[in-house]
């Protein structure tokens, strides 16, 4: 059954191991998006191990909460989850991106438990948690949809769409999380396409807003019981972050927006995240113990 | 005995009235509508069940990912616009929340074809079936009168997978008795004859059946075929007929390029060479005018079909010999 650890320590731990899991299947795979995937790992642990009821073995559970991945290229940060959740092997991470793994580029709902949506074309998850909230209401269900966006996706106009018509409908059951980490794929978010004042956007909307700091486990966490209070009206939580979180030489660099790491840069980032999980560790730089923690 | 020719209900007006009656057997049935249901004859349902219906506004992508949600959910959402805006507005939508995660959703469009008549190219859809057909597990229907449109509806609730149905503005031909059953992807062989096969969908079926009464009085036998299933395509209807005929016309309200004539002709050169004449769009918008004057401007009547026919045969003589 659900997780739920109220801990923020232990959460943050949890938030620790979804950012290996997700360097070691990115470096296996050669390929894959690790700044848009570091970025969302404390707010995953979050909502995994703390905010979100389901059943793993039991992936369709009708009371289940909902999630949706709506940026859908950060997929390795939500199958770190859901592994670690229990909805499937841990070993079966190691398949990201190849033939025939239910761990596709991008989330195939068809291929993989656990999974609300197919996504991967920016700016469409928010409408699908809206028809899963609608249904909630239709068949008075007690479950919540959270849906979890990017700062670059919310370019798409469909996005705003979706923001309308959920305040139009009263989605109070409809949580949107956004990942602000201020960078798209070219660029920073604001030269590309800036969406400033962010906050005062929604809230013209008509939703309930809450900023917060996207890494401050303590914030996250009162953020979605606040979430849960909130009537009569869709709620968002902006989420400041920073892309590439948690390893030092992939911070706010946003060369690894879409570019894996390396065998020798997996190794480095690994052995970081070593050290944040226990601070006894040796440094690299000093060396030793470093290979066996760098092996994939 | 002639043919006669009485107008029935609009194709939408059908759909809407199967609505209504669906509501009240399925509770799972939901309606999603783009501020265009007094159009799309959905509003009936909406009064109806009011909780099971959904307008969304003039928001055609976002009721596309609404209804995929609702339907990962469990629910069966008829969703309807004008075939022009939901399918070609919202084609990332469907391909991406409803074709790939093969979403039951049911795209029931209306204002199908260039019949839409006075209100121009805009407003009306002529590549719908070309992209529908392109996405993987859809099933593509155009029927051709209330009856059809009714017993489809009907069907398409009890599917699985996703569907687009188109539905017509204007009054259709009564082409059916109203105890005619349907099947998804089996067509309805509506004459029979040796020398010609006409294969329509919509508003054409009936053009077809006026052709082949006036192929008749020439002694020239044309089977009539209502292939209101473009995807499945009914294989064995065409198999027969090509054994038969070997000449084929095909005839639908749509652009020539990737419609039911692009289908019939695939599945002919790969299974049975068949002597082809396609009678659509050839390329090209339409405009404004009465739907019946479009239909003449644009080459989408019995007249058409008959010089399609003329030619199909002269060329199954002069390939014969080959």
């Amino acid at each position: 059954m659900t997780i739920k650890i109220q801990s923020a320590e232990a959460l943050c731990a949890k938030a620790l191991e979804i950012r290996r899991e997700i360097i070691r299947m990115l470096g296996e795979a050669g390929s894959g998006h690790p700044g848009g995937s570091l970025s969302c790992a404390d707010i995953l642990a979050a909502l995994y191990f703390n905010a979100m009821n389901y059943d793993p073995k039991n992936p369709k559970w009708e009371d289940r909460d909902r999630f949706i991945l709506s940026k859908g290229h950060g997929a390795p940060a939500l199958y770190a989850a859901l592994a670690l959740a229990g909805f499937f092997a841990k070993e079966m991470l190691l398949t990201l991106r190849k033939l025939g793994s239910p761990l596709q580029g991008h989330p195939d709902m068809r291929r993989l438990p656990g999974l609300e949506a197919s996504t991967g074309s920016l700016g469409q998850g928010l409408s699908i948690g809206v028809g899963c909230a609608l249904n909630q209401r239709l068949m008075k269900k007690n479950y919540r949809t959270f849906v979890l966006l990017s700062d670059g996706e919310i370019n798409e106009g469909q996005t705003w769409e979706a923001v309308a018509s959920a305040a139009h409908f009263k989605l109070d059951s409809l949580t949107a999380i956004l990942d602000y980490n201020k960078f798209q794929l070219d660029d920073s978010t604001k030269k590309i396409l800036d969406f400033e004042p962010m906050a005062d956007k929604w809230r013209a909307f008509n939703w309930a807003v809450r900023e917060i700091d996207g890494h401050n486990m303590k914030e996250i966490v009162e953020a979605l019981a606040w979430a849960k209070q909130v009537k009569n009206q869709p709620s968002i939580i902006i989420a400041h972050t920073v892309k590439g979180k948690g390893v030092s030489f992939m911070e706010n660099n946003n060369e690894f927006h879409g570019v894996a790491p390396t065998r020798e840069e997996t190794a480095k980032a690994l052995a970081e995240l070593a050290r944040a999980a226990s601070p006894g560790l040796p440094d690299p730089a000093a060396g030793g113990g470093l290979n066996k923690l760098g092996e994939k | 005995m002639a043919l006669e020719k009485k107008l029935g209900l609009a194709t939408r007006d059908a759909y809407g009235k199967a609505l209504v009656e669906l509501g009240k057997i399925n509770p799972d049935v939901v309606v999603l509508d783009a501020d265009l249901s007094k159009s799309t004859k959905t509003g009936a349902f909406g009064k109806a069940f009011p909780e099971r219906f959904f307008n969304m506004g003039i928001q055609e992508a976002n009721m596309v990912g609404v209804a995929a949600g609702l339907a990962s959910q469990g629910r069966i959402p008829f969703l309807s616009s004008f075939a022009c805006f939901v399918i070609c507005k919202s084609y990332d939508q469907l391909r991406m929340a409803v074709a790939y995660p093969e979403i039951n959703v049911k795209v029931v469009a209306s204002h199908g074809g260039i019949s839409v008549g006075e209100d121009g190219a805009s407003q009306q859809s002529i590549e719908d079936v070309a992209l529908t057909t392109s996405l993987p597990g859809f099933v593509v229907i155009i029927p051709a009168d209330q009856y059809s449109t009714e017993k489809l509806t009907y069907k398409i609730a009890e599917t699985k997978s996703p569907v687009y149905m188109r539905t017509g503005r204007p009054k259709a031909p009564i082409v059916y008795s109203p105890a005619q059953t349907f099947e998804i992807g089996k067509a309805v062989r509506l004459r029979e004859g040796s020398d010609v096969t006409l294969i329509a969908n919509g508003l054409l079926v009936f053009e077809a059946l006026l052709a082949a009464e006036k192929l008749a009085e020439k002694e020239i036998h044309a089977s009539v075929v209502d292939m209101h299933t473009i995807k499945p395509l009914d294989h064995a209807m065409l198999l027969e007929e090509a054994r038969k005929t070997r000449a084929f016309v095909v005839c639908e309200e749509h652009q020539i390029w990737g419609g039911l004539g692009s289908a019939v002709a695939t599945w002919a050169a790969s299974n049975l060479p068949t002597t082809m004449e396609f009678v659509a769009i050839q390329d090209t918008y339409a405009e404004s005018g009465t739907p019946d004057e479009l239909l003449e401007k644009y080459g989408l009547t019995s007249k058409n079909i008959l010089r399609a026919t003329e030619k199909v045969l002269s060329n199954k003589e002069k390939f014969s010999g080959i």
